[in-house]
């Protein structure tokens, strides 16, 4: 019975006419040639960021009514003034500094918070606490950064730092960088928790057998194993931080100064940019131009970052695959 | 022995402290978010009102609403979704299911997790370039227009900062993130689906269309909703293109001008006034009730739609 | 891909008549019945060679086992009678192997069409996670050789053809995940007997199944022997004596012996399979 169907199957599957294999192949290129350039959009946005940037901050360097714009005076200088006084002073130095601060106050705050929490997530939370805690973290994930920086405006200034000390300002460094590693506190634990997770159990096993605690493995074993993981987070995490742009905007200050006092206000780079694009400097203005170097240096810096956390990401994903 | 014990008590120590640490860690990731979410209540609750979501901007406080922003978030994200989510969905297909194993595809790849890392503000600087002046080809101050200026389908070149502008400019923003979350979709679907489809003669597109793609797609949905979320609440490239305006009507066409919910809230947050500082948080709530609503319906698809690929 | 750079062949046998692995008793002529041949079939990955001056004919409307220990390369030599190697990039191979005439080495062979001809099963079940329905229906579709109206008798003589009508005939729009891993197997055969192959491959179909279900597949093979030609590897001794019609024993790439079944099973000339079959090396 089973082989009379087998050779009716066979006579009925044969029945018919094939599609034509010419418009098969016809569409099935057109499509992957579609899907190819939708690909390489991605490439031309890359090329068009650094085209732009590249550009305009060529059209700032060589302005012809300012010759004491160079290259080397922005790298350098130690002074930005670009809207007080007569002598606008354009050296990138202060702006970088107050990014600098701010994100090593976002680091230092959720660095350390972020590893520990993935260390708990990873190595001891039950399956259950994992999910109410992943599901948190992906609340505060998903917290616009201008409420980060209403926070750090109304909260953490007036009710955290100013009762502590009267030195604290309505703007400065310190707020916006608590707030700003509040909000890559998330990115800091799921990075590093997948890290962690992806250092095979056979590790862990090995090292209790040996009569380890829970701290030996996961100090001793797990975290040095995932450590190229671990590092790939921070990294990514201190780009965001570097990037961040409404939490600044809002609580660290607007002017530029060179300071290591997390107390005092602070500008950074994208704060710089917000105050341009958010004023009525004309277009053809210094200002306005100075604004894109700002936005190249700023791009250079992050991009060196997100580099290195790739490629320090594709080795630790070798070494378990 | 004596020494083993007392080592043994030390470690025991450490270990202790270290949970302890590791606790508390977390608690303050907890408490955050539940002083975060405390504060803005009681600063915003009072300000919330039908009133409040029905009414536009204004100079007084208390007449003060959210309605332009709301709306215009709605339409620029409308726009950024329907982008970035198929562009997304498109690369990662290419990236997985068509590319060999090419230094071409290495590069790509790597262009890709680059772009993720840049900031937000300089995809901003980007768009104003290219869709807000078309890079200069086309003059701002006397566009091309095309169709009639009221109707849903009128189209100017160059856009200028109007809500396609901006909804385009939020998909560069999360193409990156769209695209990377897709392509771990599709490497999650068990290989011997895809050998199964191309053992009964499909070609590449068809094992996509009918097997790996409806596969991956519980998947990319979540993703998508996370892109989404977060480019609901991207204040900075929108900033840099122009849309942070007193806006007195709600968009009408793609041309329109526009504001969004996290640029109105800075823009409340920013001035002195303590009454305006209400409005912000009463504006904030509204933007969670958005997102958490956002992140719910990426709950449920993940735990509806994610069946087993394989028994 | 699939075009050898250089065509290399191993010096010794390539000059050696192919082996007939025809066992019809009445001795008919081999190219009538010849279904697969293959000439100093040689195939590597990377660099690395995998299949070695392979020589031998497979006849048509039998069933044919490829035994030999793991990683001797019986799986490859499958993948390349349905081009499935051109899925992994460094597959390539030379010398020649044909399936009545035509060249399956061939660069611009159509392989859409060559899979609708040549059906796969593989070790383990992979039904898609659809229905049972459109599990069978899914290379039909594809193809369109079928008429359309036919359709659901296309499904149901599938079906019979691989013993599981009965058992789904209620509940053909549930999903094929619900089944069980013997009908799951069924299934991937019945799904690929729906588009009207020629040739079946068969990837050690048992060996992610319990004794019924295998005992299920075996007596299914015998059936379908009238109406397809069938290799399949196994790695069970008994199986390739109860199901097939010839066998050929692989060696680190080589092609040790072939020959009909029983005697290739009771009295092997080479001294290799002997210890094989007789179960002194795995
Ligand atoms: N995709 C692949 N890439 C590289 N080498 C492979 C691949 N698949 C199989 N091989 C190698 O080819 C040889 C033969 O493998 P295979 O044909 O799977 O053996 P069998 O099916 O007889 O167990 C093995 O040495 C194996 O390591
Ligand atoms: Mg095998």
């Amino acid at each position: 019975m089973t082989a009379l169907a087998a050779r009716s199957a066979a006579e009925i599957a044969n029945r018919g006419t094939p599609h034509s294999a010419l418009i098969r192949r016809w569409s099935e290129g057109s499509i992957k040639f579609a899907l190819l350039s939708m690909t390489l959009l991605s490439v031309v946005t890359t090329i068009a960021i650094v085209g732009v940037l590249a550009g305009e901050a060529w059209g700032f360097f060589s302005m012809a009514d300012q010759p004491d714009i160079s290259l080397w005076s922005f790298v350098t200088g130690l002074e930005w003034s670009p809207l007080l006084g007569a002598r606008p002073a354009f050296g990138v130095l202060p702006l970088v500094a107050g990014t600098l601060l701010v994100t090593a106050i976002a680091g230092c705050f959720a660095l350390p918070i972020g590893l520990l929490t993935a260390v708990y997530l990873s190595e001891y939370a039950s399956s259950r606490t994992r999910t109410i805690l992943k599901g948190v973290l992906e609340i505060l994930a998903g917290v616009p950064t201008v409420v980060y920086g209403f926070f750090a405006l109304t909260f953490i200034t007036p009710y955290l730092l100013q009762p502590l000390s009267s030195g604290f300002g309505t703007y400065n460094a310190m707020s916006a960088g608590i707030a700003v590693g509040i909000m890559i506190l998330p990115i800091v634990c799921s990075l590093s928790e997948d890290a962690l997770r992806a250092v095979p159990q056979s590790l862990r096993d090995g090292a209790y057998a040996l009569g380890s605690t829970k701290f030996d493995v996961s100090a001793k074993v797990v975290v040095p194993a995932g450590l190229s993981g671990v590092i790939a987070a921070f990294l990514l995490a201190l780009t965001r931080a570097i990037g961040e742009t409404m939490i600044v905007a809002l609580a660290a200050g607007g002017l530029a100064q060179l300071t290591a006092n997390p107390a005092e206000q602070v500008q950074t780079m994208t704060a710089y940019m917000v105050q341009i694009f958010l004023g009525d400097a004309p277009a053809a203005g210094v200002e306005y131009k100075s604004s894109y170097a700002v936005a190249f240096t700023l791009f250079l810096i992050t991009f060196v970052l997100t580099w290195s956390g790739a490629i320090i990401l594709k080795r630790y994903r070798e070494e378990y695959d | 022995m004596a020494a083993g014990v007392i080592s043994t008590s030390r470690r025991m120590l450490s270990n202790r402290v270290f949970l302890w640490s590791c606790l508390a860690a977390t608690m303050i990731a907890i408490l955050l978010l539940s002083v975060l979410m405390v504060s803005i209540a009681i600063e915003g609750w009072s300000s919330i009102s039908w009133r409040f979501l029905d009414s536009f901007a204004s100079r007084k406080p208390a007449q003060a609403g959210i309605k332009a922003p709301l709306l215009g978030s709605l339409w620029v994200c409308a726009i950024c979704g329907l982008a970035a989510i198929p562009m997304g969905i498109g690369t990662a297909i290419y990236l997985e299911e068509f590319a060999k194993r090419s230094r071409l595809k290495r590069f790509i790849q790597l262009n890709i997790s680059n772009l993720s890392g840049v900031p937000s503000i300089v995809y901003g600087i980007l768009a104003l370039a290219a869709f807000v002046r078309f890079f200069g080809l086309a003059c701002a101050d006397e566009p091309w227009t095309l169709g009639d200026p009221e109707s849903l389908f009128f189209i100017q070149f160059p856009f200028g900062p109007s809500v396609l502008a901006g909804g385009l400019t939020l998909a560069l923003v999360i193409l990156p993130i769209m695209i990377i979350a897709s392509q771990e979709a599709f490497r999650a679907v068990p290989p011997s689906l895809r050998q199964g489809a191309l053992a009964l003669g499909s070609t590449p597109w068809q094992v996509v269309r009918l097997v790996t793609l409806p596969a991956a797609m519980p998947t990319i949905m979540t993703g998508a909703i996370l892109a989404m979320s977060r480019a609901i609440g991207e204040a900075a490239p929108l900033l840099v293109i122009g849309g942070f305006l007193l806006v007195f009507q709600t968009p009408t066409n793609l041309m329109s001008d526009f504001t969004v919910l996290p640029l109105q809230i800075f823009n409340w947050a920013g001035r002195p006034q303590a009454d305006f500082h209400k409005l912000a948080a009463a504006a904030i709530i509204v933007q969670l009730v958005v997102l958490i609503s956002f992140n719910s319906v990426a709950i449920i698809i993940r735990q509806k739609l994610q069946r087993p690929l394989q028994s | 891909m699939t075009q050898p750079s250089t065509p290399v062949r191993d010096a010794d046998p390539a000059t050696a008549p192919p082996t007939n692995l025809t066992s019809d008793p009445r001795g008919s002529h081999p190219s009538e019945t010849t279904a697969i041949s293959m000439r100093s079939l040689n195939g590597w990955y990377g660099s690395n060679q995998v299949l070695h001056a392979l020589d031998l004919e497979i006849a048509a409307k039998q069933v044919c086992s490829f035994i030999g220990p793991s990683g001797c390369g019986k799986s490859t030599l499958l993948r390349w009678i349905n081009r499935m190697n051109d899925t992994i990039p460094s597959a390539r191979a030379s010398g020649t192997l044909s399936l009545h005439g035509i060249d399956l080495l061939d660069r611009t062979l159509d392989v859409v069409d060559l899979r609708r001809r040549v059906g796969m099963v593989f070790q383990k079940p992979n039904p898609f996670p659809k229905s049972i329905f459109d599990n069978v229906a899914f290379g039909p579709r594809l193809h369109r050789t079928y008429s359309p109206t036919d359709l659901e008798e296309l499904i149901e003589q599938s079906l019979r053809a691989s013993a599981l009508w009965n058992e789904v005939k209620d509940r053909l729009d549930s999903s094929a995940l619900g089944l069980s891993g013997g009908q799951q197997q069924r299934l991937c055969i019945a799904r690929a007997i729906a588009i009207g192959p020629e040739v079946l491959l068969m990837d050690e179909p048992c060996s992610a199944l319990d004794p019924r279900s295998t005992a299920s597949i075996e007596e299914l093979i015998r059936e379908l022997r009238a109406t397809y030609t069938i290799i399949i590897v196994t790695h069970n001794m008994q199986q390739a004596s109860r199901v097939s019609d010839t066998t050929a024993f692989f060696y680190e790439g080589r092609l040790i012996e072939s020959g009909a079944t029983d005697v290739l099973f009771t009295n092997p000339k080479n001294r290799q399979t002997e210890d094989y079959v007789t179960g002194r090396f795995g």
